[in-house]
């Protein structure tokens, strides 16, 4: 049993210019906040959450069952991330739908709930409102940025943005920009939703529908690049779900049963398991959110603006980093983040980088792997050695 | 062969303040003293997860790569000096990883077991591979896939048209400047382009 987190939300008055050109005139942000901020503010570390994700990194929720955070085997008292050595920030991006403001909101220019009308938010706009969140701390400095996949590019971006406000940045999993292939699986899903008849042109809300549908095929496509070839097979493999269902031990040889013949019920126990959880997704996310966050992965790209040099973009950067990526990792592959070590390497940067044999694909940033734990916990004890 | 007298007579091969690249480096602890007494700076590379873990905990910078798959991340002349410890024997591209150790060091310094250390000699004669503290395996289980002697790599370095600065021996962590071939257990060489 983990601690009790309790969310918090901050409301900022000052609007907040855009990437796009477009600005947020009022917003807030939810976040949550664990551990002690030490007498001289140098023990902050922010976490930057990915897809599907939130400010409730760590701990669980009073009374609530299986409520623990996102990142709960990774941060937390005595975890690699020691809560009682550090003071650890979640914060949920703007455009989420779990508490800080987003396309479910109302938009105070009008009045009505922003649907599709919510801006365009990008990687960089969400570093600018958590580096207020900061300011609000009082935390100038960051012992640490820290983040998986999207969360990665986040904190890569504070290393660009804000260079000399970050200590430390441990980009997991992560990548300087996407793939085409990458942008291909975001636009399918985007498609799936956009073309629910539910969807409504992004207002649904006010018809009182969600589309449902496009959400689950946006989750089922999404569940499938997080997860590699091996693993699925280990898990899955071609069983029938007919067998799976059967309790005795008889029936492992189910695979060996007859088919149903039928192209539209579920037939394979991978299909039962993409749609339980393209159902248990499409419950609580919004569709919305799903187009504005998987947009600002495709749009993110720091070497954009200095020719697709990303060795140039890096000149900026002062934090040392610690990068981790697996081999099995295909969405967000080793040799990406290969690609943020060599332009570290070349501006003579502090980066150490594990590439960590997992079988478990892009998924396993989550997942407990002592090679991978072991290299943060001590990453992070490396960055108390040296502050004291 | 990170006793502390020969990791200390390798050290001395290196310029004061070098940006080091350490092929192989191992738990880190010769980039750690590089780093403490000679104020050099600079990243290990490492396959092994033990040891890419130990190179964190000591905050020693490390990357982990194979080097079998080569050192395309690295420009050349991008580093005083690179390090290739006890290295070169695990090594399938062994003369690949020497010309590439020559492009991104201003300097190379390699330091392997020498084979023909009299000792090995003598128990070759005997028929039997040698088993000895420097290479304590047996030739079914060692992990050494080159062995090599220190005339060996004279002849390497010529063929691959390295200057050779500065070459001696080791044994227990003393220089052996007369007949390393014979009488040193590990062969040292310091090279440039």
């Amino acid at each position: 049993m983990s601690f009790v987190a309790t969310p918090q939300s901050m409301h900022f008055s000052e609007p907040l210019a855009l990437q796009s050109g477009a600005s947020l005139r009022a917003y807030d942000l939810s976040y949550e906040t664990y551990g002690t901020l030490n007498a001289d503010r140098s023990n902050a570390v922010l976490v930057c959450h990915a897809l599907n994700a939130s400010h409730h990194v760590a701990g669980v929720y009073a009374g609530q069952d299986r409520s623990e955070g996102w990142w709960d085997n990774m941060i937390g008292p005595g975890k690699p991330v020691d809560t009682n050595r550090f003071f650890v920030i979640g914060v949920n991006n703007l455009g989420s739908c779990f508490g800080s403001t987003g396309p479910m909101h109302r938009n105070p220019d009008t009045g009505r709930v922003y649907g599709a009308d919510f801006p365009v938010v990008t990687v960089e706009d969400w570093v600018n409102a958590q580096a207020r969140l900061l300011d609000a701390l009082g935390i100038a400095t960051l012992a640490a940025v820290m983040g998986g996949s999207l969360g990665g590019m986040q904190a890569l971006s504070w290393t660009l943005q804000y260079p000399s406000r970050v200590r430390h940045a441990v980009v997991v999993a992560s990548a300087p920009n996407l793939t085409a292939e990458n942008i291909a699986f975001n636009e399918v899903a985007r498609r799936a939703i956009v073309t629910d008849p539910d969807f409504h042109g992004g207002h649904f809300y006010e018809h009182g529908v969600t589309p449902k549908r496009g959400l689950r095929i946006a989750r089922m496509i999404g569940h499938i690049t997080y997860l590699s070839d091996d693993v699925m097979n280990e898990k899955f493999g071609r069983v029938l779900r007919s067998a799976a269902e059967a309790v005795n031990g008889a029936a492992r040889l189910g695979n060996a049963r007859d088919y149903q013949y039928t192209t539209q019920d579920i037939e394979f126990q991978i299909e039962s398991y993409l749609r339980y959880q393209g159902d248990k997704f499409a419950e609580y996310f919004d569709a919305n959110t799903y187009l504005l966050i998987t947009r600002a992965l495709d749009y993110f790209d720091p070497a954009k603006a200095w020719g697709g040099q990303l060795s140039e973009a890096m000149k900026r950067t002062q934090a040392r980093f610690l990068l981790v990526s697996f081999t099995t990792d295909w969405r967000f592959s080793p040799a990406r983040s290969r690609e943020i070590v060599k332009a570290l390497l070349d501006n003579q940067r502090h980066v150490s980088y594990a590439e960590i044999d997992a079988p478990h694909g892009h998924d396993a940033f989550l997942l407990d792997d002592p090679r991978y734990t072991g290299v943060v916990r001590s990453y992070f004890d490396s960055i108390l050695k040296e502050a004291t | 062969m990170s006793d502390q007298a020969t990791m200390e007579t390798i050290a001395r091969l290196v310029p004061e303040g070098a940006r080091v690249l350490d092929l192989g480096c191992g738990d880190g602890a010769l980039l750690d003293l590089l780093q403490k007494q000679r104020g050099c700076s600079g990243y290990g590379i490492e396959i092994a997860d033990a040891n890419v873990l130990a190179c964190v905990q000591r905050g020693v910078d490390v990357i982990q790569l194979n080097l079998d798959e080569g050192l395309a991340m690295f420009d050349d002349a991008s580093f005083d000096v690179v390090l290739q410890i006890d290295t070169l024997q695990h090594l399938r591209n062994a003369e690949v990883m020497l010309r590439e150790t020559a492009r991104v060091g201003r300097i190379g310094i390699v330091a392997f077991p020498n084979f023909a250390h009299w000792p090995n000699r003598l128990s070759v004669l005997q028929g039997r591979m040698p088993v000895t503290k420097r290479l304590p395996y047996q030739w079914y289980d060692t992990p050494n896939i080159r062995v090599g002697t220190f005339k060996d790599f004279e002849v390497l370095a010529r063929k691959n048209g390295l200057k050779i600065e500065d070459s001696f021996g080791i044994h227990e962590g003393r220089e052996v400047r007369f007949a390393p071939n014979l009488l040193a257990s590990t062969a040292a060489f310091k090279f440039s382009r």
